[in-house]
């Protein structure tokens, strides 16, 4: 009897481990493929995961936003948020951003900051895309603006980067991962449906991702890092916003 | 069709003894993770829904542009339930498809879907049809041979729900991901743009939640504490007559 049940213990107990340790490989696989989001913990961690991989393996394809014509871009284009009201930001804004720079900083080669002008004499990218809101409404405009590959390609980003933070005038900080930071549409956009960016919409540079929810393209830019882990930044999980129930990717 | 006819008199433990139970384990298993899963997804569709509660034609919409239906509720933004209802919605979304995979994964090859689910030829005649339509209407509760199989109506709203609007609803979903529809742009386009697909998206739930309405009133109807019992430990379909 003690025979039987100390080998049925035995078996289980390396069922157990084997199953554990599959687990464990898989997880680093998929980790060592990019399938494994910033906020992969807990019960809602599970069902991040499934969405952040199936659709990370389907962006493997050729993956571009539908772009749209001219005559299509929406008559509105509504915003949440207004402008950021504190001292720097304002101050800023009062000498039309001459003053304004972007910082690089992180896993780069060569960190440093860009002026507004600089950032628009690099090749820019236009395009008509759609941009959605997670509560529901939408609307199509033409974002103007420097292909995010471009200005990291500038810094020189280390091989074994992972992320890019970005860090607003408003307080909020997000990241994105190397697949959307590299991917053509990811543009830090200085205009809007015209000549500049409007001020509610970001000024004087916004980010604009094309496959994710609007709530990912931050506004009001005032430093990217780029980091291997993203655990060291803020709560860990990635993004300020993911407390509050918005998922740290948001491709739904 | 009919391999064991019982007697109207037929008690539970003569059911159980003839062995082959009214719904086979996955049916019964995969018809609770979908009632839980569907409870769930209402309500955490609300909650996303209540975040803007109006319904637009096209590719955008938004307030400040013509809507195609405003919603009579009120716009609720910053109730800490729309975030909690995201998650949710996403985590009840994997549930309910993992839970669809594996019951047409096992509904195909046993024969279920065909069988039990798939209106048979015979049923299509005017008089079963009709005859249907007259005992719903009577009230009339069913018969022993009705319990052991489904009749016309029931086939064709289960086959509507299985093989229509659980699949579309899932679809309207991916479509309105920018991530999926950036790799299969047709998802969203065939609909007319992403506002279409979510209009869609809401008018499949309301169908859903009709049928579910109708279920759970027909279940009553039928005999509540048989029907739940069959549909938990698979027999006890037959109701004990009072003696």
């Amino acid at each position: 009897m003690t025979r039987h049940l100390s080998r049925r213990t035995l078996i289980k107990a390396g069922l157990g481990v084997a199953a554990g340790g599959a687990l464990g490989g898989t997880v680093r696989l998929a980790d060592r493929c990019g399938l494994i989001p910033a906020n992969h913990r807990g019960i809602y961690g599970l069902s991040e995961t499934l969405t952040y991989a199936g659709q990370r393996l389907l962006t493997k394809l050729p993956s571009m936003a539908r772009e749209f014509d001219r005559s299509q871009i929406s008559a509105v284009s509504p915003v949440n948020g207004k402008a950021p009201t504190t001292e720097p930001y304002q101050r800023l804004l009062g000498g039309r951003f001459a003053d304004w720079r972007l910082t690089i900083d992180g896993m780069v080669e060569r960190p440093g900051s860009f002026s507004l002008d600089e950032l628009k004499s690099f090749p820019s990218r236009s395009q008509i895309t759609h941009q959605a809101c997670e509560e529901g409404w939408s609307f199509i405009a033409e974002w103007t603006g420097v292909p995010l590959s471009f200005v990291l390609d500038r810094v020189g980003i280390h091989d074994n980067a992972k992320y890019i933070f970005f860090f607003t005038f408003d307080g909020w900080w997000d990241s994105i991962d190397m697949d959307d930071a590299l991917h053509p549409q990811t543009v830090l956009a200085y205009a809007m449906n015209g000549p500049e960016m409007p001020l509610d919409h970001g000024a004087p540079l916004r980010l604009k991702l094309s496959r994710q929810l609007g709530y990912k393209s931050l506004k009001y830019l005032t430093k990217i890092t780029v980091t291997d882990s993203a655990k060291s930044i803020g709560d860990g999980l990635g993004s300020s916003a993911v407390g509050a129930g918005y998922s740290w990717y948001a491709g739904i | 069709m009919a391999q064991v006819v019982p007697v109207p008199r037929l008690s539970v433990e003569t059911s159980h003894a003839v062995g082959r139970p009214r719904h086979s384990a996955v049916v019964r298993i995969t018809h609770w993770f979908t009632a839980v899963s569907f409870v769930v997804l209402l309500a955490s569709g609300i909650a996303i829904l209540l975040a803007h509660p109006r319904l637009y034609w096209g590719e955008t919409g938004a307030v400040g542009s013509p809507s195609l239906i405003d919603l009579p509720l009120p716009f609720v933004l910053d109730v800490p339930i729309r975030g909690p209802g995201r998650y949710l919605h996403f985590l009840f979304a994997w549930v309910s498809v993992f839970t669809g995979l594996v019951y047409v994964a096992i509904g195909i090859p046993s024969r279920h879907l065909r069988t039990n689910l798939l209106p048979a030829r015979g049923d299509f005649t005017v008089r079963a049809i009709r005859r249907v339509i007259e005992n719903h209407l009577l009230f009339k509760r069913p018969t022993a041979e009705d319990l052991t199989t489904y009749n016309v109506l029931q086939r064709l709203s289960y086959s509507t729900v299985v093989f229509v609007l659980a699949p579309l609803i899932l679809w309207t979903g991916l479509a309105m991901s920018p991530a999926v529809t950036s790799v299969f742009p047709v998802l969203v386009t065939v609909f007319g743009g992403q506002q279409s697909a979510r209009t869609i998206h809401f008018f499949l739930a309301c169908a859903l939640m009709l049928f579910f309405m109708v279920h759970v009133a027909l279940v009553c109807q039928s005999g509540f504490r048989s029907r739940m019992r069959a549909m938990i430990t698979g027999h006890g379909g037959v109701r004990k007559e009072p003696s």
